[in-house]
């Protein structure tokens, strides 16, 4: 007789039906020896997922803003002391090509305060700033409560404060008084926030004609901001500060105030290396707790092992059966943990009304990990398993 | 035609010899029981005799195949083939129904599970269990458990079914019952060995094999 003996392939449905027969018949053991996996994936895709939800939040921010406002402020001299921009400077850059609108504020030197007892040193970090009326229309910006300047306030002591100015101010709703300079001045409106110009939003703001009138202001704008086609803010860019500051353009500062927001993006998309960290310590000790399940299993199972040689199971199919057994052991560790990462992504993104991004390579790599795991932690119980001898069926 | 035929078999584990240059051969269709004193060497004389194990020496034939020339893989190949086993302490998993318990004998076989599904059911019928195919093993007798497990060994449709105290762990009725059903597997062409201490079950068997200190010597009844 000469009938060649081939073992037969086990079928992959059969193979992962064995592979979890040792899963089903202890689930406790399975999802006490899933769990450090679990939180070691949980931990990495919550780090990876809040910070790719900040950094959303913060590019469609800058979506919306726009990346084409320029800001120029002169710089300080060779001799120490500021440079002064010229009384026209906003009419000026209007006339440079491409540029769409210009507004120019400046600096008053004053502070503004609640009443006539604060000292004048007290500033709360509010600047008080003359501006130019279509300052606004510039930066975007939206009046939240009561109104803005217009060509008959400019000349009045009225002041509109940025977001930031009326919160520190304890200043709720328009009507109400305060004091700058040496006299009090009425509140017309409160700005909404300002992210591409923090520093209105920081800011009380009166008219040009106002600042002359009662803060003894000289009228030389400090900063003039302007907005331009999207082409061209690298033409007008190199223009801007020869145009206001012919004799000194070089010590002009111009700046992109999009590009801040930019860097925020780049800085809240770089996720902390630390907490990686501690998932990656996670997922290694959850590593170590799933071989040592599995060895475990081997020393317990050896009858059962020794019963599938004798019913004719080869050495590699009693091998598979338990790599499979790992392999499934940390997959389900792993896709528990993308869950609790998922969640714990959406539920801090709910609480800081984020957009919720879990990014796919995060999902896809902290399964790719957890596969890696699962056969690194079963391969050497597996070995094991494949060397009991199958006499063991007979004397166990 | 010769199911089993060992010639010159030597097993030694260190310095104990479990068996000394045995000869035996098993004919197609034989119905042979394996008596001896406790540690005489049977289970070690089934285990070589099943392929579980290798001897130190001489020559085992299973169904014409030299397995001494065969790997580790083909061994298994031969196992799920040609024999069946039945064991005293049944080995049955305590998650799994009857009809599972048979059907996962035949997981090496290359059948579907459909297919060995069918095919369990079937043994199971054989063995007059077919009204107990959902039951679990906790809610068999002792008696049922080892026809389940008589059920697994010849699902495969083996030639040679190998049994070591098959009634060790049942009384004497359920005993009978499983001795008349090996009568029956025999009758239908199943070439049978068991080990025993039961001389019912002993003296049931046409031929019996008696084992001392590793040595054999044949008798018939
Ligand atoms: N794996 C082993 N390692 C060392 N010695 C062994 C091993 N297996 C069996 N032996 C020894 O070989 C001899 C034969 O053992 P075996 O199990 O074949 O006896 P047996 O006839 O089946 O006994 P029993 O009736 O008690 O089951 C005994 O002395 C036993 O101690
Ligand atoms: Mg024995």
């Amino acid at each position: 007789m000469s009938t060649a003996l081939r073992p037969a392939r086990l079928r992959p449905t059969d193979l992962a039906r064995i592979g979890t027969s040792g899963l089903r018949a202890r689930p406790a053991r399975a999802i006490l020896a899933a769990l450090g996996i679990a939180i070691g994936i949980a931990t990495m895709v919550t780090v990876v997922g809040i910070s790719a939800s900040s950094q959303e939040r913060l590019l469609r921010q800058l979506d919306e803003l726009g990346t084409n406002l320029l800001r120029v402020s002169p710089g300080d001299s060779l001799f120490g002391d500021q440079v002064k921009l010229p009384e026209n400077a906003a009419a000026m850059v209007k006339r440079i090509d491409g540029v769409t609108s210009s507004s120019q504020t400046a600096e008053t030197g004053t502070t503004v305060r609640r009443n006539d007892l604060i000292p004048e040193g007290i500033s709360l970090g509010i600047t008080v700033q003359a501006t130019s009326l279509d300052l606004l229309s510039t930066l975007d910006g939206r009046v939240r409560q009561g109104t803005w300047l217009n060509a008959a306030t400019e000349r009045q002591p009225v002041v509109v404060l940025g977001a930031v100015a009326a919160e520190r101010l304890g200043m709720t709703g328009a009507d109400a008084q305060v004091y700058i300079g040496d006299r009090w001045f009425t509140v017309i409106g409160v700005l909404d926030r300002m992210p591409l110009a923090e520093e209105i939003e920081r800011s009380a703001l009166v008219g040009f004609p106002a600042a002359k009138e009662y803060l003894d202001h000289d009228g030389h704008p400090t900063t003039v901001y302007e907005r331009s086609a999207d082409e061209a803010v690298e033409s007008v860019r190199t223009m801007l500060a020869r145009t206001v500051s012919p004799e000194s353009p070089n010590e002009a500062k111009v700046s992109r105030p999009s590009d801040a927001l930019k860097a925020k993006a780049a800085a809240a998309g770089a996720f902390t290396g630390l907490m990686l960290g501690l998932g990656a310590v996670a997922l290694f000790v959850g590593g170590v707790g799933v071989a040592n399940t599995m060895v475990v299993a081997v020393l317990e199972r050896r009858r059962e092992i020794g019963l599938r040689r004798s019913f004719g199971a080869t050495r590699a199919q009693v091998r598979n059966q338990f790599l499979v057994e790992a392999l499934l052991l940390s997959a389900f560790g792993g896709g528990a943990g993308v869950l609790l990462g998922a969640l714990a992504t959406f539920v801090y993104a709910q609480l800081n009304a984020l957009p919720a991004v879990v990014p796919l390579w995060a999902v896809g790599g902290g399964l790719g990990a957890t596969i890696v795991i699962g056969a690194l932690a079963g391969i050497y119980p597996a070995l094991r398993a494949a060397r009991v001898p199958p006499t063991v069926a007979l004397t166990q | 035609m010769n199911v089993l035929e060992i010639r010159g078999v030597s097993k030694t584990y260190g310095r104990v010899h479990a068996l000394r240059n045995v000869d035996l051969t098993i004919r197609k269709g034989e119905m042979v029981s394996i008596v001896g004193p406790s540690g005489s060497g049977k289970s070690t004389l089934l285990q070589i005799a099943g392929t579980l194990d290798r001897p130190t020496s001489g020559t085992v034939r299973v169904a014409g195949h030299d397995v001494s020339a065969l790997s580790d893989s083909q061994l298994s190949a031969l196992r799920a083939r040609y024999i069946g086993f039945v064991f005293q302490q049944f080995h049955l998993s305590p998650a799994l129904s009857a009809l599972d318990n048979v059907a996962d004998g035949l997981l090496y076989t290359g059948l579907s599970r459909r297919q060995r599904r069918e095919r369990a059911e079937a043994a199971l019928q054989l063995v007059g269990l077919s009204h107990r195919l959902g039951h679990r093993p906790n809610q068999l007798s002792g008696g049922q458990m080892q026809r389940v497990a008589v059920a697994r060994a010849v699902a495969g449709r083996p030639p040679l079914l190998l049994a070591d105290e098959p009634t060790g762990n049942l009384d004497s009725e359920a005993g009978a019952e499983v001795l008349s059903l090996f009568r029956t597997l025999n009758a239908r062409g199943i070439t049978i060995a068991i080990i025993t201490h039961d001389t019912e079950v002993a003296m049931a068997c046409p031929r019996r094999i008696r084992v001392r200190d590793g040595l054999v010597r044949s008798e018939v009844s």
